[in-house]
């Protein structure tokens, strides 16, 4: 073992199953890779869109308490959501939230041992963008469908 | 059989690393519940997804209505509790990976469970006081 390079380091040595002693690896700081690469690119993404859903859930408090306190509250919260800053951010948000589910699926899959060779981690990272867009313009066409 | 371990020296005992519990005295229990809370989420998503694009432009009166169905509610009340709680940990693995000082580290972690507590406290009344 080196020398320690991080604080964190101190907690972060265990051992292996036999009883051999390892020294676990800390998370992987962003500029080691390369973000053409599709894998680590979809890898922070799901990161990212998490966040973008958390903010995102300021919005469902919003509408919800909104809704409890009465019709005018209400309307700030339509007048808002119609605006074209409103509808930005609801778009970006079902992408984010589709593509934070689609992948989230892709990892409950790896939890469960399936799909982690390299070329079915690149095919499911492809199908997970696929199925964000369509799924993504669906759900805006429904949407649109029902406001008109 | 029982002299597997004696080969290397470690103080941990068997039954220690069989139990998995670690220093922290939890071991996996934070990593499972964000699988188990993502897996629940997963239909709940859906739900809410289209149900919202269904509500696209509905007056405040047809809003109310909706949230009041005692279906509605109930699955609104656990998407609120499962999301905030899906988020707010996946929020601390990502301040735990990236905040590299301790006391920023900590007081980040705190400070977004206590916000996330309060919005998830905040929509739940708001939902209880249109449906019950």
């Amino acid at each position: 073992m080196s020398i320690m390079q991080d604080g964190r380091e101190a907690t972060m040595v265990g051992r292996r199953t036999d009883g051999t002693p390892i020294k676990r690896p800390l998370s992987p700081h962003l500029q080691v890779y390369d973000m053409l690469q599709l894998t680590s690119a979809l890898s922070i993404s799901s990161r990212i869109t998490g966040t973008a859903w958390g903010v995102g859930l300021g919005l469902l408090v919003w509408w919800l308490v909104a809704a409890a306190s009465g019709p005018a509250a209400f309307a700030n919260v339509q007048w808002f959501m119609s605006s074209w800053l409103g509808l930005l951010g609801l778009f970006g948000m079902t992408g984010a939230a589709w593509y934070h589910t689609l992948n989230g699926v892709r990892h409950l899959a790896w939890d469960a041992g399936y799909g982690y060779d390299i070329p079915s981690t690149y095919r499911s990272g492809r199908i997970v963008l696929v199925g964000t867009a369509v799924m993504t313009v669906l759900t805006w066409v429904v949407a649109i469908a029902v406001w008109a | 059989m029982a002299n597997e371990y004696a080969d290397h020296t470690t103080l941990r005992s068997p039954l220690g690393r069989v139990r998995g519990l670690g220093s922290a005295r939890s071991g996996t229990h934070h990593w499972w519940l964000q699988r188990v809370t993502s897996a629940l989420l997963l239909p709940l998503t859906i739900w809410f997804a289209l149900s919202a694009a269904l509500l696209a432009g509905a007056s405040h009166a047809e809003t109310v209505a909706w949230i009041a169905r005692p279906h509605n509610a109930v699955l609104l009340l656990a998407t609120i509790g499962l999301s905030f709680h899906h988020t707010a940990a996946g929020m601390q693995v990502i301040l735990e990976d990236y905040v590299n000082q301790e006391w920023l580290r900590m007081g980040a972690i705190l400070a977004v469970k206590t916000i996330f507590a309060l919005l998830a406290l905040a929509s739940a009344l708001a939902v209880l006081r249109i449906a019950v």
